[in-house]
């Protein structure tokens, strides 16, 4: 059987309480057990190599954010385009989606060297890997979003005598819209990690050079925080589409 | 006009001309204009089919076919028929009003007359005054048969085709909706083509009730109810005559079953 939901007011107290024990535990239990601070620094160390080189943060995480979003568009916009292309001509769709699905198993790690190799160090292949981490799921869920209308739909369309356009805009959209969010809600998070892992591999700017420079110079402190503030804007990323899909999908 | 319907010899199939599965075969049906004609049948005897020939949402294989004296692409084009389905086929983003002007937004590309909005005097006769704004999840059953039906009304069509579509609903509402439908149709004088599995349901409504076998369609009874009826094609569903009636038509589904 299923169980009751949870009171209102609990609803929101055990998450809060959740991380707070973890949190807790994290900053006094780990210390305790001997866990060193290099392996380990705790949350309050954390925080305070944030405030202390908060602008050293600040310049890294903007190219990273302009590289996600950019990314995020860019691959999204793609992906939405390919799957309109691909619903209208089944033809093309026979002859290259099989291609698509074949370069979307290529590990994203192998395909970087590749992107930077062709488009140089500087912002572009952030941007490239980003979009090509974004393109692919929201190419799958556009393309069953799209033909996700059911006969009877298409048939009272058919019924009214209207055009293509006219069914695109007012039946396969709107039918294809929460599919697309969903798959935006998962660009939102592998949009950060694309750019991240672009800068890995060659770049001296943003959170994933950060990352990089701080593990090998053993600042774990500013490791931590460098992985709590990527993890932050792909949860600020996810909030602005899960925002967007609420007023645009209200049933 | 005196016939809505002529269709002779029509034959209807899904796939190529050659390997086609017959669906309705050598049919051969007249139907007046302003009449009210129930389809009954077992299931693949082809009675959704016929309506999707009429609609011209499919073309016959052979035979010949007449809707209001033209081709049944020429009658799609000047909207002259209304589609209701089994399910409503409401679109769930769009609030009730909005899909009942639906008509309105779409097709007008083919259209020679304009279409008015009268969604809301449509909206007042089905009962749904004030359910406006409301979006189609917030509906019931029966009320989201009610826009539907609304929705195939607003351009004024000559012919109504209705795939059975009060089958998802329970008896009562069903039953209320079936009087609502009868009521609707003196008013208007449209031709009702009505498919149903229920031949209470085909009795009660139908002027004439036709009946169809399977393997291949073809039609094995055709059963005049207008002597049982009162003014405004009523029925009482307690009358022996009718009884006895439906009971011929469940003689006849059960040897086209």
């Amino acid at each position: 059987m299923r169980q009751a939901p949870l009171p209102p007011a609990l609803a929101i107290a055990l998450p809060v309480l959740g991380a707070a024990s973890i949190l807790l535990s994290w900053q006094f239990l780990l210390p305790w057990l001997g866990v060193p601070a290099y392996i380990v620094p705790t949350p309050t160390a954390i925080f305070g190599v944030f405030r202390k080189s908060l602008a050293l943060f600040m310049s890294n995480l903007w190219p990273t954010l302009v590289e996600a979003l950019a990314g995020f568009v860019i691959g999204n916009l793609a992906g939405v385009l390919l799957a309109v292309v691909f619903v209208h001509s089944r033809v093309l769709q026979a002859a290259y989606f099989p291609i698509v699905l074949f370069f979307n198993t290529i590990p994203i790690l192998a395909l970087s060297p590749i992107i930077i190799l062709i488009f140089g160090l500087g912002m572009t292949p952030k941007i490239v890997i980003a979009a090509v981490i974004c393109f692919f799921p929201t190419l799958v869920n556009m393309i069953r979003g799209l033909d996700s209308a059911s006969d009877s739909e298409h048939e009272l369309f058919r019924v009214l005598s209207a055009t293509r356009r006219e069914v695109f805009w007012s039946l396969r959209l709107p039918r294809a819209l929460p599919m697309l969010f969903s798959s935006l809600r998962i660009a939102s998070a592998t949009a950060v990690i694309g750019a991240i892992v672009g800068e890995w591999i060659g770049s001296d700017k943003g959170l994933g050079a950060l990352i990089i420079q701080a593990s090998f110079n053993y600042q774990s402190d500013r490791l931590y925080a460098a992985i709590v503030l990527s993890s932050s804007l792909s949860i600020a990323l996810f909030a602005i589409v899960v925002l967007v899909e609420r007023r645009v999908i209200k049933y | 006009m005196a016939n809505a319907i002529e269709a002779s010899r029509l034959d209807v199939g899904y796939g190529g001309r050659q390997t086609a599965v017959k669906v309705l075969s050598g049919l051969d049906l007249t139907v007046a204009a302003g009449s009210f004609l129930s389809i009954l049948g077992p299931s693949g005897c082809g009675k959704s089919t016929l309506l999707r020939v009429v609609a011209d949402l499919l073309d016959p294989l052979g035979g010949t076919i007449s809707v209001l004296g033209d081709t049944p692409h020429a009658v799609r084009s000047r909207r002259d028929v209304g589609f209701v389905f089994q399910d409503s086929t409401l679109l769930p983003w769009r609030t009730v009003r909005d899909n009942v002007r639906l008509p309105l937004g779409v097709g007008q590309g083919s259209l020679t007359r304009t279409i008015e909005d009268r969604s809301d005097e449509l909206l007042e006769l089905m009962g749904l005054a004030g359910f406006g704004e409301r979006l189609p999840h917030q509906l019931s059953g029966g009320q989201r048969q009610r826009v539907a039906i609304a929705r195939a009304l607003l351009g004024q069509p000559k012919l109504l085709l209705m795939d059975e579509p009060f089958g998802a609903l329970d008896e009562i509402t069903r039953d209320r909706l079936n009087d609502e439908l009868l009521a609707l149709w003196r008013r208007t004088g449209t031709t009702i083509l009505f498919v149903t599995h229920s031949i209470a349901e085909a009795a009660y409504l139908g002027e004439r009730v036709i009946v169809l076998a399977a393997n291949p369609g073809r039609l094995v009874k055709d059963l005049d109810m207008r002597p049982f009826k009162q003014d405004g094609n009523r029925c009482s569903r307690e009358d022996p005559a009718v009884i006895a009636a439906m009971a011929e038509l469940r003689g006849a589904l059960e040897r086209a079953s």
